[in-house]
């Protein structure tokens, strides 16, 4: 059986692989076989993790759960057409509930807290000022300090991007591609590995050239 | 050690005591003779119980999970290879619960402030006054993209990330999704949406359904434009892999929440030749689209563009609030920054206190 499942993962990493050549009927079947098989298992994990482990076991001890299971059977009210309106209801309570429950990290993480970060000083004369800063320090402070002023002008749209206002964007812009950069290559270095696992799984696991 | 104080943890649920004491002039951080301190509590008068054995040099520590009804009591053992020494037991104390925590006073002003900005413009917005809004590139190609798929007799492919409902850039996804299905109605296009999770199926449904009424044509509306593929984030990359592949659509939307299915997508797509227009919030996987689509839509453009498409009052209103703190952020940016120049680089107290006390303020805590 052991055999049969790593003869079956080596089958079908093949079959996604073939992909690179054209779409072909390996292919085909893989996709089928990976859309399918994580579909049936997606309702199974949903069905015993969420319906039956969380509430019905739990029905009986902890009555809010039965707002999630009014809700969820609103959802159900779409095959029926003429009252299909209320399943907005759920769907409403997830997008306000979810907005609410977050408002507050985000704001207290991406405003607060970044502003708060971004106050630093730039240069320092050094001379008992308890501001003792190294020259790699300053230059730190100053493209952070550039960079996060900058590319809050870029995303600023009650102001068409022009003049002494666009020039600032455009440096925002500079900012954020230089962070793309690395950002892509630092991903695509991640990636590399799991392109690593794979070939190990082919050429280790499966056909035991490498040990 | 000496000195032990038992207080109730301000702003919480009435559920934490802290303790904090004196360290015991033995307790040094070389030789010293201490060897631990250990916690005992004392419930309704009960008998004392061991809560927690701390390290040399420790001089607080804070009792969690209490109960509002119960009354506790502490008292700290100092221990040594020499003798056990016990401190005074604190008087018997109960918790109190907070309503407000006022350490978060000066966020919720901030917010207040925010807040206030974002009601005024939706207001102002909803009287009917016109909002500016910016130009933004990757819009002006969403016309030109569904054009090219009606010239061209080829399907659009919408797809709206992997995330829920729950994510506000599926929102947005979905917001833009009404404006670019109100075209392809008009122009007799095909769209063709599959999707990881059916609350999205069902939002986009209902937004491609109003979006075929509003253009006259609710006939030409069907169900199967929006289909559930699987909630597996590589079983549903593969999926639409195949789906570009085999239908070639001319213009592919990848707009809202993108994971590690990013490029192979975004690449899928350009190799089949198709207009790309992409957004997402996620900056890790912005650099992808970048390289393989034709525009993209950076972080908070995504929801601009969705209240710039929408022109809805709420929307454009919320947008030009956010702008109204953004202009806060940049202001306290410049004022803190020359003040902590000035009074950390230049030794001007006065400027100090000030960036410390914008420090303060925008601490997020």
């Amino acid at each position: 059986m052991e055999h049969f499942a790593l003869w079956l993962a080596a089958f079908l990493t093949l079959g996604i692989i073939s992909f690179l050549y054209k779409d072909n009927p390996w292919y085909k079947l893989s996709e089928a076989i990976f859309v399918g098989v994580s579909a049936g298992y997606w309702v199974v994990i949903l069905f015993w993790d969420n319906f039956y482990g969380k509430f019905w076991l739990n029905k009986g001890d902890d009555p809010t759960l039965w707002v999630g299971a009014i809700l969820g059977l609103l959802m159900i009210l779409r095959l029926a057409p003429k009252i299909g309106w209320i399943s907005r209801w759920p769907l409403a309570f997830i997008v306000g509930a979810t907005g609410g429950l977050w408002l507050m990290n985000y704001f207290s993480s991406n405003i607060m807290v970044q502003v708060q970060a971004t106050i630093l000083p730039l240069f320092s004369t050094g001379f008992g000022t308890g501001f003792d800063a190294s020259f790699g320090q300053i230059i730190g402070n100053l493209v952070i300090f550039v960079g996060t002023f900058t590319g809050l002008v870029y995303f600023f749209f009650s102001k068409e991007h022009t003049g002494a206002f666009g020039k600032t964007a455009r440096v925002g812009i500079f900012f954020i591609m230089i962070t793309f950069g690395a950002s892509f290559g630092y991903t695509v270095m991640s990636r590399m590995s799991l392109l690593i696992g794979r070939i190990d799984f082919l050429l280790g696991d499966w056909l035991g050239l490498i040990k | 050690m000496t000195s032990l104080i038992a207080s109730d943890h301000k702003y919480d649920d009435g559920d934490k005591i802290d303790l904090a004491w004196v360290p015991s002039i033995d307790d040094l951080p070389r030789d010293g003779l201490v060897t631990a301190y250990k916690i005992y509590r004392i419930t309704n008068d009960g008998a004392p119980v061991e809560i927690a054995e701390l390290t040399p040099g420790a001089n607080s520590f804070r009792d969690e999970d209490r109960e509002l009804d119960s009354t506790y009591s502490y008292y700290v053992a100092t221990m040594s290879d020499g003798p056990t020494v016990e401190s005074n037991r604190t008087a018997p104390m109960q918790t109190e619960r907070e309503w407000l925590n006022l350490d978060r006073k000066f966020m919720f002003l901030v917010a207040l402030i925010l807040g206030g900005a974002i009601i005024y413009f939706i207001e102002t917005a909803r009287r009917g006054k016109k909002l500016f809004v910016r130009r933004i590139a990757g819009l002006e190609a969403v016309d030109e993209a569904i054009g090219r798929a009606t010239e061209m007799g080829r399907p659009i492919l919408f797809i709206p990330g992997i995330h829920d409902m729950d994510d506000v850039q599926t929102l947005a996804a979905i917001t833009i999704l009404g404006r670019v299905a109100g075209q392809v109605a008009e122009y007799e296009t095909k769209i063709r949406m599959p999707v990881a999770r059916s609350l999205v199926m069902t939002a986009a449904r209902e937004t491609i359904k109003a979006a075929y009424q509003t253009a006259g044509h609710p006939d030409a509306y069907s169900d199967e434009m929006v289909n559930y593929v699987t909630d597996e984030q590589f079983g549903y990359v593969a999926a639409v892999d195949g789906i570009m592949v085999r239908e070639k659509p001319a213009t592919v939307f990848l707009l809202g929440a993108f994971f590690a299915e990013s490029l192979i997508l975004a690449e899928t797509g350009n190799s089949i030749g198709a207009i790309q227009i992409a957004g997402t919030a996620r900056p890790a996987q912005l650099p992808f689209f970048i390289a393989a689509c034709d525009f993209t839509l950076i972080g908070e453009e995504l929801f601009a563009a969705s209240a710039y498409l929408s022109g809805e009052p709420k929307q454009l209103g919320s947008l030009k609030g956010q702008d109204v703190g953004k202009m806060i952020a940049m202001i306290v940016i410049l004022i803190g920054v020359l003040a902590v120049t000035l009074g950390d680089g230049w030794g001007i107290q006065v400027m100090a206190d000030l960036a410390n006390t914008l420090k303060m303020i925008f601490s997020g805590s």
